[in-house]
């Protein structure tokens, strides 16, 4: 169960926000870290604590394809990503850097900023511990669970030589 | 089974009879394409996975565009490091000064060619749709698994058909289209779905007009955009000497999520208003609003019609004197072209800079940032806040023909009709 603080967001918080373009020639994760939303909120990296949960509106993740995006938030150990609807491209990083997301209709509108969120990717429980709500939603399953559990996409479909 | 355009591909790539939407599959790659950002970011994953070489069986581009020339020492780095593995994996290489921005090296090239996956580092490969290849964007670690592999998991999207008809107004082009679709769909509609975009008015596009909006599509959330091949379609391949093929075209009576009719016969010239893509208005609605940068060019609209255009507009008058307007060819193909038909001289003696080929404005990198409190009226794909550098500036996006119009008086205007063989 992953369970932490929310850290609530508008929606169409896009990867120049999450991670500006700037900062694109980086991957190390010690300079990837450094720059996690500084633009959407310069103070977030100092403010957040390990397992607090990002929960956001429509369309997470807009915009470019750079992973960094989804490896900042998992540098800077953001428990999951919970939102109205999520980008395609921010998805699929996210699940390859086995950064839990979840995308949830109406979701944003239940959860306020510090509420104590918790949820299980396995089973699909997400619940709102300050209000006492709970959702039952689709848990993952198969190729995306597996990859989960291995902790990522390079474990999962790596030849064992380096990793 | 009868399938959409997507699914037959998908299905040809994994092996199979039939896909069907939901289904997890994988499917060969048949190209990747890289660039300065995502050589250097592929390598880390490449050599976790335990490949030191790519899949034989894949074709790799490597085609720097972000950070070119080098405006910093990293970004020469990385440049370097860019080289070096195309080099070492025997990629096929564009230079700095031999390609230009990577989508459109590879379409004007024949590295992207119909029914083929394409795949790429970088969100708009949507583009390669306009040739009604199935390109889509991945995070490097997805890309290093379809070079090492040359494989990749999909899931089949559901297909949303778009049929647009009608005859477009003379001021009215592609990325008025695509700013009122990204208005009218909004930024979660079609997430992950594939859009199998036809009728008169797609039909009556060029395909760099096909591009534009293949490429923009990918701010409606969409996993493919596709432009079903047609004659236009052959005819451009010819025009670039790629191989003739058998286009795969979707089948009559496959399975659609959702068919879409629209006429667009009386849409007006369209802006996207700060900060987003979809917020889209008739630019009526901007006119008046005092510009400070006017930039033509990136892939959506940087080819050598969109240039035409800016030149007709522009032939033998001057760019106000407080706007600073800032034209980008596409590719270094489309800048010679531009040199010898004289629009680069129509552009220098207007007033405007005339830089390389390169993504730079249009990603804030360099050649052409935003100061604070600036406005600048944009032909790129983007207008989150800082896109173009400040994150207290302001982007409208615009067609190629109001970019140019509005460099002029020096105020978002309204274009004059232009002419449609230009396009």
């Amino acid at each position: 169960m992953i369970r932490g603080k929310v850290r609530k967001f508008h929606e169409n918080v896009d990867t120049d926000a999450i991670y500006p373009a700037r900062y694109l020639v980086y991957f190390e994760p010690e300079e990837v870290v450094k720059h996690v939303m500084e633009d959407l909120d310069p103070d977030f990296a100092r403010r957040i604590k390990p397992g607090d949960v990002i929960v956001a509106g429509e369309n997470f993740g807009c915009g470019s394809a750079r992973e960094q995006a989804a490896m900042t938030l998992k540098y800077a150990q953001i428990g999951a990503v919970v939102a109205n609807s999520i980008c395609r491209t921010f998805y699929r990083n996210a699940i390859n850097n086995a950064l839990p997301v979840l995308a949830l209709p109406g979701i944003s509108e239940q959860f306020s900023e510090g509420d104590d969120l918790g949820y299980n990717f396995e089973n699909g429980l997400l619940i709102n511990y300050t209000t006492g709500r709970e959702w039952r939603t689709e848990p993952l399953t198969g190729l995306i669970l597996d990859i989960f559990k291995v902790g990522g996409a390079i474990a999962y479909y790596g030849k064992g030589t380096n990793t | 089974m009868l399938m959409t355009l997507a699914e037959k591909v998908l299905a040809k790539n994994a092996g199979l009879e039939y896909v069907r939407p939901e289904q997890i599959v994988e499917a060969v790659i048949d190209t990747v394409m890289l660039h300065d950002i995502g050589t250097p970011g592929i390598i880390p994953p490449l050599a976790q996975l335990g490949y030191d070489k790519i899949s034989e069986n894949i074709k790799c581009v490597i085609i720097p565009d972000h950070f070119v020339p080098a405006p910093t020492v990293q970004a020469a780095e990385n440049l370097r490091i860019t080289k070096q593995f195309a080099e070492k994996m025997g990629c096929i290489y564009y230079g700095v000064g031999r390609g230009g921005v990577s989508h459109q090296v590879m379409l004007e090239n024949g590295h992207v060619l119909p029914g083929q996956i394409v795949v790429a580092p970088d969100s708009h490969a949507t583009s390669y749709g306009a040739l009604g290849a199935l390109g889509t964007g991945f995070g490097v670690t997805d890309v290093a698994i379809a070079l090492g592999t040359g494989r990749l998991w999909f899931t089949v999207p559901p297909t949303i058909k778009l049929i647009l008809n009608g005859r477009l107004r003379d001021n009215v082009g592609a990325m008025d289209v695509i700013i009122h679709l990204l208005q009218v769909f909004g930024e979660t509609k079609l997430i992950y779905k594939s859009l199998e975009i036809t009728g008169e008015i797609i039909g009556s596009m060029s395909v760099s007009e096909r591009i534009c909006i293949a490429n923009l599509a990918y701010e409606l959330g969409v996993k493919f955009c596709l432009i079903i091949p047609d004659k236009a379609t052959s005819n451009y391949l010819a025009s670039i000497g790629a191989p003739k093929t058998q286009f795969i075209l979707p089948d009559d009576g496959a399975q659609y999520e959702e068919i879409i009719e629209m006429d667009l016969s009386d849409l007006e010239p369209m802006v996207a208003f700060p900060h987003h893509p979809t917020c889209g208005r008739p630019a009526i609605e901007a006119v008046g609003t005092k510009i400070d940068q006017a930039f033509i060019g990136s892939c959506a609209n940087g080819r050598i019609e969109d240039l035409r255009i800016a030149a007709c507009v522009l032939k033998g008058k001057k760019v106000h004197s407080m706007v600073r307007m800032i034209v980008s060819p596409a590719s270094q193909a489309i800048y010679q072209t531009a040199l010898d038909e004289g629009l680069i001289d129509t552009f220098i003696k207007a007033g405007a800079c005339v830089t390389n080929p390169g993504c730079g404005a249009c990603l804030g990198g360099h050649m052409g940032l935003i100061a604070d409190e600036e406005i600048c009226i944009s032909t790129s794909n983007r207008n989150y806040r800082g896109r173009m550098g400040s994150t207290k500036g302001e982007v409208y996006l615009a067609s190629p023909t109001t970019v140019a119009t509005s460099a002029v008086t020096g105020v978002i205007t309204l274009p004059n009709a232009y002419r449609r063989e230009l396009r």
